[in-house]
């Protein structure tokens, strides 16, 4: 450290020397009348200023040696902090020196001059006229624009054309595919077949379906219990919910997030009935109707799974979701998922 | 050395006078000048860091478990994208500084964006001949704001796949074609093939950076060929006549100086405050969503209009035509880019004048633009601030629905008695310049008089 010293003050006291004896020099040459007019109006003469200036120019070095040493040292609690403030420090530094010498050191002139010219006319008229007069030879200048746009137009399509095998452009029918089928079984996370009795009022839970990928969009669901006096569900959907169980897809109608909140009543009286809510924009679909929107801006109800207890007591899917999951796209509505 | 080193390369590319030229370049000066170099200088921050951080990151979905040394995720089954995130953050020497320097630089670098556009907006800076200027500025606007959602949406955590859920969301939403392009961009059903991580990074550090920059090579040659805008701070500024420093000896200096600091700020944001803690998000599960996590606040207005959208597809019968993420998602920020972009030929249109302008107006000035600017930015703020409605739910207890409800009603009703009050105040400003001119000149006489007398 105490080297380190010594050699930022000898860098200095160098710097300096050098400095003072060039400028005697200038001013010699300036009372010599050497040149005739300065092309640069000399700036304020701040002697005091350069010395602090190049302190900072020198405190941005030890920052940035600083920094350097924090690297080379073993990991240490507040090493990231160090990092970003010693590496602060030598460029602060060094840009508040810059600035001061430019304000206090050199010539800060106000100058004007005009704006270039607005407009060149001439010019443009003779460009314009050099492309209209080449083509004067050209009789048939209709056949020849609409020939070249033809293959201008087919080279840039055939261009294009290779963009195709960048997905299933054309082949839709993905999207409203998903896992679920009549008998299959509701898993956990785990891969562990949900029981009807393990599933409680005033909670949800996630299950996937038995032996398929967790991944895709139409596998997750969310699964609830409500008091079955309550269900408002649709008439064809009566037998959809055993003992009040209810499936629901748990991808958002409207953007496609996970339908990762749930809403119930503290004080049933007083506060709206469960909802299973989407946290990225809050759109609030009602169970007891059958997944309807009832907040926020879905367009279209949570698609439902109709639910069934098998005689072990475990959940089953009994077919596929009342209609496409997911968000919607131009058409969602016209086919039922598959 | 000087001369020897300018003649010498005078001799080989002709550029001496250039360089002369150059030097003497002139900046009229004004602080406000400063938000578009700030911008400029935080994307060459980006670049830097950005380049830095591609050394380290692997951008692929492959599955992997982590090893590295930060203990609640040891274990954990996740994407090699996720993984060398984490490593680079806890495990590579400076590299968290550089991470969280380069995404400081990014909000820093779109905030500046936006700064500068309004400075030009309502200084009518945009006028001709320097529509253009503000069409690329514009694009440059929009263009980054989708480099940096996938900047963070590569990185394959919790935040991430929620934002790419609603980007495929929206995707889907486009009328006719949304099924295709969704389809098309993620190679198959959300959440994707493998090659969308690929496509994210290559769109990310190669794709985007190239148009931006040469947007911005695009922007500045105008700025240069064009000069810059300048105040009537003086009598000698006029649409003719340009004051201002040299680009050197003057303006260089500064300018670096300007950059440098913004290289502090942003390292010591980066060293010190905390961003995008990309540990606590977790891997990405399709079925997880949180309601904590914040994208960054530069799509924050895209979140206020996705949820301040009252909920219908537009359909026929069962015939769904418009899904509703397009109005939010799609439609808002295109009507935003329209305006702004049709603006320079639309104000023409009102005041009729076709001149060259090179002095910049105050705000007060003109009336009519500065009372269309303020109504159209209160209606993009206020969608922007009922984007945090579930915080101030959160945190002060306000209704969640009530507060939608009051936001639906507020971004029609506030921007109309936003675009009345600040004609008026325009105009009543107007009018005591003009006393204050007329007090001026009256005095000149009488002093005139009592000299003559």
């Amino acid at each position: 450290m105490r080297r380190l010293w010594q050699g930022l003050l000898a860098v200095l006291t160098l710097g300096l020397g050098r400095r003072r004896e060039r400028r005697r020099d200038e001013g010699e040459g300036d009372s010599g009348g050497g040149r005739g007019h300065d092309l640069v109006e000399p700036g304020p003469r701040n002697p005091g200023t350069e010395l602090g200036v190049a302190a900072l120019f020198l405190l941005a070095a030890a920052s940035a040696v600083a920094f350097i040493v924090v690297y080379s040292l073993e990991r240490f609690p507040a090493q990231h902090e160090l990092f970003g403030v010693t590496l602060a420090a030598a460029f602060g530094f060094l840009g508040a020196g810059l600035i001061v010498l430019a304000r206090r050191v050199l010539p800060s002139e106000e100058l004007e001059e005009d704006y270039p010219e607005e407009e060149h006319v001439e010019a443009g008229i003779e460009a314009a006229t050099i492309v209209e007069e080449s083509g004067r030879s050209i009789t048939r200048k209709r056949l020849l624009t609409a020939a070249g746009g033809t293959a201008g137009g087919a080279i840039g399509l055939a261009a294009l054309t290779p963009a195709l095998s960048l997905g299933p452009w054309f082949h839709t029918e993905p999207l409203r595919r998903t896992p679920w089928r009549a008998g299959r079984r509701l898993v956990d996370r785990e891969g562990k077949p949900y029981r009807a009795e393990e599933i409680e009022r005033e909670t949800f839970y996630t299950a996937f379906p038995e032996g398929a990928s967790h991944r895709t969009l139409g596998s997750m669901l969310v699964v609830v219990r409500l008091d079955p006096a309550r269900l408002r569900l649709p008439r064809e959907r009566a037998d959809w919910a055993p003992e009040g169980i209810l499936a629901f897809s748990k991808v958002c109608t409207h953007a496609g997030c996970a339908v990762g909140l749930y809403r119930k009543p503290t004080y049933p009286p007083t506060q709206p009935p469960p909802g299973l809510v989407c946290p990225c924009h809050y759109s609030t679909f009602d169970p007891a109707l059958g997944g309807e929107v009832v907040f926020g801006p879905a367009g279209r109800p949570l698609p439902q799974l109709p639910l069934a207890i098998d005689g072990a007591g475990e959940l089953r899917a009994c077919g596929n979701f009342s209609n496409a999951i997911g968000p919607a796209w131009w058409g969602v509505n016209l086919e039922k998922p598959s | 050395m000087i001369r020897r080193a300018l003649l010498w390369l005078d001799a080989r590319t002709g550029a001496a006078p250039l360089v002369r030229k150059g030097l003497r370049y002139l900046f009229p000066d004004h602080w406000s000048f400063l938000l578009g170099e700030v911008a400029l200088y935080a994307f060459i921050m980006l670049v830097a860091t950005g380049i830095y951080l591609t050394l380290f990151f692997e951008p692929s979905f492959g599955e992997t478990t982590y090893t590295g040394s930060y203990a609640p995720m040891q274990g954990l089954p996740m994407s090699e994208a996720y993984r060398s995130a984490l490593e680079l953050s806890f495990d590579v020497p400076s590299g968290l500084l550089m991470r969280q320097t380069h995404h400081w630089a990014a909000n820093v670098f779109v905030a500046a964006i936006v700064l500068h556009m309004i400075r030009v907006f309502f200084t009518g800076a945009f006028r001709k001949p320097r529509e253009l200027t503000w069409i690329i500025g514009l694009l440059m606007l929009f263009t980054t704001l989708l480099e940096g959602y996938l900047g963070y949406s590569m990185v394959d955590d919790l935040l991430s796949g929620i934002g790419l859920a609603i980007g495929y969301g929206v995707a889907l939403s486009v009328p006719v074609i949304g099924a295709n392009l969704a389809l098309g961009i993620w190679d198959g059903p959300f959440p994707g093939s493998t090659v969308f991580e690929s496509r994210m990074y290559v769109a990310h550090v190669f794709l985007l950076p190239i148009l931006i920059a040469t947007l911005l090579a695009g922007h500045l040659a105008l700025v240069a060929s064009r000069h810059h805008t300048q105040f009537r701070a003086s009598k000698r500024a006029t649409q003719r006549r340009i004051v201002g420093m040299p680009a050197f000896p003057a303006q260089t200096p500064r300018s670096l100086g300007l950059m440098l600091m913004t290289a502090a700020l942003l390292f010591l944001l980066g060293g010190l405050v905390q961003i995008n803690p990309i540990w606590q998000w977790g891997p990405y599960e399709t079925y997880q969503a949180t309601n904590g996590a914040q994208p960054d606040w530069y799509l924050g207005w895209l979140i206020g209009s996705l949820r301040l959208m009252p909920g219908f597809d537009l359909s026929i019968g069962d015939y769904v035509l418009v899904p509703n993420p397009f109005w939010g998602g799609a439609l808002f920020p295109l009507v935003v880019l329209g305006v702004l972009g049709a603006w320079p030929w639309l104000e023409r249109r009102f005041t009729g004048e076709r001149g060259f302008n090179n002095v910049l107006d105050r705000p007060r000035d003109a009336p009519g633009r500065t009372a269309f600017g303020a109504a159209f930015f209160t209606w993009v703020a206020l969608i922007f601030i009922s984007g945090s409605a579930d915080r101030a739910d959160v945190f002060l207890g306000l209704d969640y629905e009530s507060q939608i409800w009051f936001y639906r009603v507020a971004v029609i009703v506030v921007p109309l008695l936003v675009f009345f009050v600040t004609r008026k105040v325009c105009a009543e400003l107007q009018a005591s310049d003009a006393i204050e001119e007329a007090r001026e000149a009256a005095e000149e006489e009488a002093k005139a008089e009592a000299v003559a007398a």
